[in-house]
């Protein structure tokens, strides 16, 4: 579904991402972990083209992701952020139908439906009409997400989601996504949240010095570290 | 003393009620408010467009600049130093004597210099308000496959608006008092109906301390109003 081909990302003299090779296959539940500053967010950001790559190609079902239809791509490849980023002025309804119905995908009424039907289904029908300022931080990330699945995407983007939580309110962001894991949502996440890794993601990946170092299943990842750094690293996060 | 008093009263009298003169300043007081306001939508349009266009230009990717935005950004840099860097009284000659040196309708020159010199200023406070969204903001929006042009007037601008509206309150403020300076090229706001009766009655005192109250009394009412207004704003923001 998404394939990564000689990814090279600099920032002006610094070269974050050196040759990034990756395929993520429908249905994956991909996570992302590697020391901080190691470009996992850039990484993800070059997937939807927040970033423009310096070199090297990334593909969505098929289609190079370049400018020209990038509006198309991002429809179908969600993103949900550490610091949410709801619409303040808009309630979380308007939040959830604004891009389905700016881009034609939907008119007003269906939009709304669909975003009770989504809402109802967190448990948050009663929010519809208030302003995210609000809300609480894991509801407001689950808003977040609620809203990138109201574009029926094919796939969706993490990047630590559950960073900006208070401790308590984690779990309920994680529970949602593993919901979305089950019900076959192709995902990719940055996360050191390693319990939701080892549970849920079918492949771990490492990045380290601008490469992926180690892709493997949870348990082999976990259990049996090969590469050095990973082993230092894991000491320092789990 | 009692002619002190009796000589006073008679340049009230002449200043404001000989032959219902207080009309005139009335009069004066109605085109000031209307240029005021002309000035300050032309200000508004104006600043807008240049604020759009600069935080357009650079918000462009590194290695994909535009060229034809790039010339009309140089264009919009070159009015904004221009008319910040120039005085207004310079700038009202230079438009009555030079560029519409045949115009008799003074008051719309000079409405329209204010205008021009207005969108200037107002162009930097809405640029300022416009980069001061947080940045995630237009990342959210295009994540969702909205295109830059919607997101920015969806979720960019409703949100510089409500931070600018106190700036651009200040900024009518300073363009109502701002209008007095029109009288020197012959515009018929209130200042230039005081000089009127002034040139009349060989008397300034009362003609001008009456156009000073007057203007005091219109900003502090205008003042109040945007106050209460600006509350009623961050109201909203808590609730
Ligand atoms: N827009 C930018 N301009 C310049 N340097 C940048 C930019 N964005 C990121 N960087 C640099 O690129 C490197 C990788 O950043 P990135 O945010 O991708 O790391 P990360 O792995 O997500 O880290 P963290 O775990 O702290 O979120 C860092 O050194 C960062 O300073
Ligand atoms: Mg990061």
């Amino acid at each position: 579904m998404i394939e990564v081909k000689h990814l090279k990302k600099q920032f002006g003299g610094l070269t974050v991402l050196r040759d990034v090779n990756l395929t993520v296959n429908k249905g994956d539940v991909v996570v992302l972990v590697g020391p901080s500053g190691c470009g996992k967010s850039t990484f993800l950001r070059c997937l939807n083209r927040l970033e423009e790559p310096t070199s090297g190609e990334v593909l969505f079902m098929g289609q190079p992701v370049n400018d020209k239809d990038i509006d198309k791509v991002r429809a179908k490849m969600g993103m949900v952020f550490q610091h949410f980023n709801l619409f303040p002025h808009l309630t979380v309804k308007k939040n959830i139908t604004l891009a389905p119905v700016k881009l034609g995908l939907m008119k007003q009424e269906e939009a709304d439906a669909r975003a009770l039907e989504l809402l109802g289904r967190i448990g948050l029908a009663d929010k519809a009409d208030t302003y995210p300022n609000m809300l609480s931080g894991g509801q407001k990330q689950r808003i977040a997400i609620v809203r990138a699945l109201a574009m029926n995407p094919e796939a969706l983007l993490f990047d630590e989601p559950t960073s900006a939580l208070d401790p308590e309110m984690v779990g309920e962001v994680l529970e949602l996504m593993k919901e979305l894991a089950q019900s076959g949502m192709t995902m990719v996440c940055v996360t050191h949240e390693m319990g939701f890794a080892r549970e849920v993601a079918n492949r771990i990946i490492f990045i380290d010095e601008g490469e992926v170092k180690v892709d493997k299943p949870p348990k082999e990842f976990f259990e049996n570290p090969e590469n050095e750094r990973l082993r230092s690293f894991l000491s320092k996060v789990l | 003393m009692q002619a002190f008093f009796s000589d006073f009263a008679s340049k009230f009298y002449a200043a404001f009620l000989f032959k219902d003169r207080w009309l005139q300043y009335i009069e004066g007081v109605g085109t000031t408010l209307l240029v005021t306001a002309a000035s300050l939508a032309m200000g508004i349009a104006l600043g807008a467009l240049v604020a759009m266009i600069r935080v357009g230009h650079a918000q462009q990717r590194p290695g994909h600049h535009n060229p034809l935005l790039g010339l009309i950004n140089a264009v919009c840099k070159v009015y904004v130093t221009v008319i910040r860097g120039t005085p207004m009284m310079v700038q009202l000659l230079i438009m009555s004597m030079v560029i519409f040196k045949s115009s008799r309708n003074f008051t719309m020159v000079g409405a329209l210099t204010l205008g021009i010199n207005s969108g200037a200023y107002v162009s930097e406070i809405i640029r300022g308000g416009l980069m001061a969204v947080d940045p995630g903001q237009m990342e959210a929006g295009r994540s969702l496959g909205l295109n830059y042009i919607t997101t920015m007037m969806e979720i960019v601008v409703p949100q510089a608006i409500k931070s600018v509206l106190p700036a651009l309150g200040n900024e009518f403020i300073i363009l109502l008092k701002d209008t007095s300076l029109i009288t020197v090229i012959g515009g018929k706001e209130l200042l230039y109906a005081a000089q009127g009766i002034m040139n009349r009655t060989y008397e300034a005192m009362f003609p001008l301390l009456g156009t000073a109250a007057i203007y005091l009394v219109l900003v502090m009412l205008f003042s109040a109003l945007l106050g209460k207004f600006e509350r009623r704003l961050r109201q909203s923001d808590r609730g």
